[in-house]
């Protein structure tokens, strides 16, 4: 979901970035408020965790590959806004020093694995584990829906992304300038990959994660934030 | 908290596991290099061609040049998560200066 450059128009690389501002935005604003210098570790720690999650790709059947981002995750343990900052932060050094991840596309890959992914997850994490005690089977269990959801959401926007260069821009005769391929083969191809493989990566980061600190480490989501404070 | 700790030493696993997201070879949809689309649709849109090559990552795809791949790989993933530490502590250290 790394959006390399090349692919975005440098307009729809101005717009994503532009979508993505408010978002920075308001998460430096929320996250000075919601975390403290004790809770600041756990940011580093998933954000790192995220980092190399991300290189466990996976074979989707056809030839290509995905994997998970660990970003609901970060979401249930620090709060959406956190993730936000902290998927932000991954994916900077991505496409700094790993090529992974254009620097014009960096706004829209931001936006879509660091602002999509993280608020879509929490929201369906919160749906489903709602006031239930930090110990109970839906709160894992909500983390893994979120995940599955969060990144499948994520995919679709950056199809969508892909999807309308060829309409947006071409040459006089109609030549794509830049990601040649619609939104009809855009939307299933990454949806293809991310409902069968890449979702489900992402579920058990989410849910398995979440699962493992309830019974191994219950005082890393009792100091998070994200119980405490509402998005 | 003891158990950051111990979180950094499964993170430290992890970069050791690493090449084992070497095992699916192919690349991730849309993530294709520029030359690929002259196989793909026999040609490079004029646009990708110019762009594409806009940035050199010094560890380009998770390597380093004059290493086995699963080494550059491990390399990559150490140097990373350093990195991304060091940024998120950076990022903390500006904004968060609440104790509890």
């Amino acid at each position: 979901m790394h959006i390399p450059d090349g692919y975005l128009s440098p307009q729809t690389c101005a717009a994503m970035y532009a979508a993505g501002a408010p978002f920075w935005y308001v998460a430096a604003k929320k996250v000075k408020k919601q975390l403290t210098t004790k809770t600041v570790p756990l940011l580093s720690v998933f954000a790192a965790f995220s980092f190399v999650i991300m290189m466990f790709n996976a074979p989707v059947p056809g030839g290509t590959s995905a994997h998970a981002v660990g970003g609901t995750l970060m979401a249930v343990v620090l709060g959406p806004w956190a993730a936000a900052i902290g998927i932000s932060a991954t994916v900077l050094i991505q496409a700094i020093f790993f090529g992974d991840g254009g620097i014009l596309a960096f706004g829209a890959n931001c936006f879509n694995m660091a602002v999509v992914l993280p608020f879509v997850g929490y929201f369906i994490y919160r749906s489903i584990a709602g006031h239930a005690p930090f110990d109970s089977p839906r709160q894992w269990i909500g983390a893994a829906v979120g995940g599955y959801a969060g990144i499948n959401a994520a995919a679709l926007a950056a199809a969508v992304e892909f999807g309308l260069q060829p309409l947006l821009f071409h040459t006089a005769s109609g030549t794509p300038l830049y990601c040649p391929y619609g939104l009809t083969h855009t939307i299933p191809a990454m949806m293809f990959a991310h409902l069968t493989v890449a979702g489900f990566a992402e579920a058990a980061v989410s849910g398995g994660v979440v699962l493992f600190l309830h019974k191994s480490m219950p005082d890393v989501l009792m100091q998070a934030p994200a119980g405490k404070v509402t998005a | 908290m003891k158990e950051i700790k111990k979180l950094w030493i499964g993170i430290g696993l992890l970069a050791l596991l690493s090449p084992i997201g070497l095992l699916a070879t192919g690349d991730a949809w849309g993530e294709w290099g520029a030359a690929q689309f002259k196989q793909m649709i026999g040609f490079i849109p004029q646009g990708l061609k110019r762009f594409a090559g806009l940035w050199h990552a010094p560890l380009a795809d998770y390597t380093v040049s004059g290493t086995a791949d699963s080494t550059g790989y491990i390399i990559s993933a150490i140097a990373g998560i350093l990195l991304v530490a060091l940024l998120t502590w950076i990022l903390g250290k500006v904004l968060v200066h609440r104790k509890n």
